[in-house]
């Protein structure tokens, strides 16, 4: 039987071309990246002053103004939500991972993760449902709520996993030391898998931070600074969505600004996440 | 007989000791409650997003029943509510998305798998993580300014020149619409149909390469052989993840789509998907009935998205756990 | 360099004519102990001074030594003397490890294998390999699996891919198990069963050489016995050369033995001498069972 050498040269030619294309395919993922942080800059940077950051928008059609308050209200809205949904996710996950039942823990594991599945703009219907119907209004405890229950699932996933990572012969020694089980938890677990933990913190912060479809009917936005928590308060990727669908061309410009100032700063806190990690992580282990 | 100095904790409390082994027992017990209620919180929400959206559309359930999911007429003005259009324009748009990047993520995890020097393959990673942390508004906004003036310019009417013949290149040429969306929506699952492809390739043994190359394999040989069929079916749960994200992405959707009930071929027309549908009309819902529609399109939203998501994590959970059991 | 020589024409040439390159000097003798061979034939595969290198590490250090053909060799060594790195750069498999790096020369039948003209696809064609591990394609069938070789390089006949699995399967003493049973998954096999397979699989693309990485080391002793019988039957049709630690194995299936130490080849020569009268103490230390 012969290796023809038609057929080896064929082979050779196949394995270059679609080894060809893999490479392509690799250039077109990354491709994006790059476009989009080039427009960010080209069309944003130039807008960005400190009217910007500090002023209130102007009415429609009128230029100039800022998104002071919008990104503010991100703050806000940030904290808030992080105040609702980081205890209670770091604690599920501590049930998750040091106690609890195998079939039990199994199912929570499971729903966490379909609810991690969930769009958000149904989170955004759900607070609207409990709390902008009840309060006939829009707030910050809205879109803080909805964006709470984005990142529940998140940070109760993530702290189990940092746990599940702490060596069980921590626990063993805690406890043949006559420490109970809170107390071991609490003062040797925890700290131990701190960094992971505020990892997963920043990532869920981070995912929050950028979300537009839960804020639209539950924050709904405000022209001014935000004083009153029960009333509507401004967001960034809320004020970024509006500018852009809107037919004014400063607008449009300032929403790449705003653009650019979202993206900085999740960009930001992916980066410190990292950091945090890696730098710190050697010298715990 | 040594007369030990040594102090002992009584195993029993003594009286005096009562209240420091039932503060221990409490401080336990309360913590353990505590965080069963942070555990339970998953029920709750569960059962929250479920009763709302349910009790939310229940008015629209009981007007339209079946005929909310066959009718295809939208209109607010007569109160005719028939999911239809959202429907097909979330099915369109999520196809054409999977369609570009299935194949796209996959060649991307063989080059950064077994083609990428070594050196290259973490900062290839890292990138393409950074694409999955841009927000989808950031995405809608350049896709609003940027890519739709250039499909609209130079490639969509290159598209109808060439496959006019096709009723999906037919008509007029909007700029936003179904392709556009599909776009930019295929650039927003790429990350994750990358790495979880990553993650399925990776897990393919060694041994099944080697066997490969050892028949005198070229390296695309291997590839396909050894490695793609073996991780058939990974590949296909990391493409129904994507389609999961594909479906609920709503910013970025509702900039570009155009948000009109639409059926039909053309792929340029404007349309509108479960989520742009509730995104863009909400805060305009004047009567109930209208209100109640859109929370019931939130409802499919929903059911659609957890189905596949179970079926998708199924998959793939099915297949990186099969590798840790060995191959006879 | 005649590499598109077919494995038949190979076979049946004439000793003398396969030595293309012209080698001035005979078959090269560089250690004093390696023993002389009877044959006066061209050696299958001619080592002269290889060494591998992983990044810095050097691995194998300067081995020379003639493999001959239609004989059974065998490589025993301690776990880390390069028995299966020496193995692997017969048929240039050591390269899918990127810092690798090869210096000296491997000839087969004559021709180097390793010059800058020669791509690794088609010496891995003529030098088939069988592992430790059994790892037939499990999205394949037993038939499918047989055949994939021989389906990579065009053969698109049916009759004729039908004819080499009976072929190969025969000669990998499998054919009577699962002749009823082609289109089964090949998983569906035990793992003596899957490892037969796998060695019909080397088998159907005619190679010329078989490297065998422990074929039995994963299996029970009935297939392992199995396994020995086979490779005394292909010994009058192939060169095979076999990496193995257990000694009683070499002794039982090989005509010639090679012992490794740390990178270094001790000793190399008919299998009786190396086991009842070795040269080197360290090789007698060996196969007495004194280390290792």
């Amino acid at each position: 039987m012969n290796v023809t050498s038609s057929n080896h040269n064929i082979r050779k030619a196949k394995s270059f071309a679609m080894n060809g294309l893999c490479i392509l395919c690799a250039v077109l993922v990354i491709l994006p990246l790059g476009l989009i942080l080039f427009y960010l800059i080209q069309k944003g940077a130039s807008s960005l002053n400190w009217a910007f950051f500090t002023g209130l928008p102007k009415s429609a059609g009128v230029p100039g103004g800022g998104m002071g308050n919008a990104i503010v209200g991100t703050l806000e809205l940030l904290a808030l939500a992080s105040g609702i949904g980081v205890p209670i996710g770091v604690l599920g996950g501590v049930y998750l991972s040091e106690y609890g039942g195998e079939r039990m823990n199994t199912w929570i594991r499971f729903w966490a993760d379909v609810l991690n599945g969930v769009p958000s703009i149904v989170w955004g219907m759900v607070a609207y449902a409990l709390v902008v119907l009840p309060m006939k209004g829009f707030s910050a405890w809205a879109g803080a709520l909805a964006l709470a229950f984005i990142m529940i699932p998140l940070v109760l996933r993530t702290t189990e996993e940092v746990l599940a990572l702490v060596p069980r012969s921590y626990r063993e020694a805690a406890l043949a030391l006559g420490l109970p089980q809170w107390k071991t938890i609490v003062r040797i677990i925890l700290p131990t898998a701190r960094r992971g933990i505020i990892t997963g913190i920043l990532l869920a912060m981070g995912r929050v931070a950028g979300e537009t479809a839960p804020l639209l009917f539950t924050a709904l936005g405000n022209d001014y600074w935000n004083k009153n928590l029960s009333k509507p308060i401004a967001a960034l990727p809320l004020e970024i969505f509006n500018y852009s669908i809107s037919p004014y061309d400063d607008w449009n410009r300032q929403a790449w600004a705003g653009a650019l100032v979202l993206v900085a700063m999740t960009f930001c806190l992916s980066l410190s996440v990292r950091l945090f990690s890696t730098g710190r992580f050697q010298k715990n282990t | 007989m040594m007369n030990t100095e040594v102090a002992t904790t009584p195993l029993s409390p003594a009286p005096g000791r009562a209240g420091a082994r039932s503060g221990t027992r409490l401080g336990d017990t309360l913590f353990h409650l505590v965080c069963l209620g942070g555990a339970l919180v998953v029920g709750v929400l569960l059962a929250l997003v479920l009763w709302q959206l349910f009790k939310g559309s229940s008015l629209a359930l009981k007007q339209f029943g079946w005929k909310f999911f066959t009718g295809s007429e939208w209109n607010p003005v007569t109160d005719q509510f028939g999911a239809l259009p959202f429907i097909f324009g979330t099915l369109v748009s999520s196809g054409i998305a999977l369609l570009i990047a299935v194949p796209l993520g996959i060649g991307t995890a063989i080059y950064l798998t077994d083609l990428a020097p070594v050196k290259l393959r973490q900062p290839m990673t890292s990138l393409i993580e950074m694409l999955a942390a841009v927000p989808s508004v950031v995405w809608g906004l350049w896709g609003l300014f940027v890519l739709m003036p250039l499909l609209r310019a130079s490639i969509y009417p290159l598209l109808q020149k060439w496959f006019g013949f096709l009723p999906l290149f037919q008509g007029p040429i909007y700029g936003i619409g179904l392709l556009t969306s599909g776009i930019i929506l295929a650039i927003m699952i790429l990350p994750i149909v990358t790495s979880v492809s990553r993650e399925v390739l990776r897990s393919v043994p060694n041994l099944q390469r080697e066997a490969a190359y050892a028949l005198g394999a070229t390296r695309w040989e291997v590839t396909r052989i050894a490695v793609l069929s073996y991780a058939r079916r990974g590949l296909f749960g990391a493409a129904v993840l994507g389609l999961g994200r594909a479906i609920g992405e709503t910013m970025a959707v509702t900039m570009v789509i155009g948000n009109t009930p639409f059926i039909g071929w053309s792929l340029f027309h404007p349309a509108g998907t479960l989520a742009s549908g509730i995104a863009n009309e909400f805060t305009e819902a004047t009567t109930d009935i209208y209100q109640s529609s859109l929370f019931e399109l939130g409802l499919v939203l929903l059911g659609v998205t957890i189905l596949v998501n179970i079926v998708a994590q199924a998959m793939v959970r099915a297949f990186t756990t099969a590798e840790t059991r060995q191959v006879a | 360099m005649n590499l598109t020589m077919t494995p038949e024409e190979t076979k049946t040439a004439p000793r003398g004519q396969a030595d293309h390159a012209g080698t001035a000097a005979p078959r090269p003798q560089s250690k004093p102990n390696a023993a002389a061979t009877s044959s006066p034939a061209a050696p299958a595969l001619s080592v002269k001074n290889l060494s591998v290198f992983f990044g810095k590490h050097q691995v194998l250090k300067s081995v020379s030594l003639n493999i001959d053909a239609r004989a059974v060799t065998a490589i025993i060594g301690p776990s880390g003397c390069g028995k299966s790195t020496f193995l692997r750069s017969l048929n240039r498999m050591h390269e899918l490890v990127p810092t690798s790096r090869v210096e000296g020369d491997i000839r087969l039948f004559g021709e180097d294998i390793y010059s800058k003209s020669v791509e690794p696809v088609i010496v891995r064609r003529r030098v088939g390999m069988v592992f430790q591990k059994s790892n037939p394609f499990p999205t394949m069938s037993i038939g499918e699996n047989v055949v994939v070789g021989l389906r990579l390089n065009g053969v698109r006949n049916r009759t004729v891919l039908a004819e080499q699995t009976e072929k190969s399967l025969r000669m990998a003493a499998l054919w009577d198990e699962v002749k009823d049973r082609l289109n089964a998954p090949a998983i569906s096999l035990s793992g003596g069963q899957q490892q037969r397979l796998c060695i019909a699989r080397a088998l159907a693309v005619q190679p010329e050489v078989l490297l065998m990485d422990e074929p039995a080391s994963a299996l029970d002793p009935l297939a392992t016995s199995k396994i020995e019988d086979l490779i005394r039957e292909l010994r009058k049709d192939y060169t095979i050369v076999i990496v193995t630690h257990n000694m009683q194995q070499a002794a039982r299936a090989s005509d010639y033995t090679a012992f490794f130490y740390m990178g270094d080849l001790v000793e190399f020569g008919p299998t009786a001498q190396i086991f009842t009268s070795p040269k080197q103490k360290r090789t007698e230390d060996y196969v007495t069972g004194r280390f290792g």
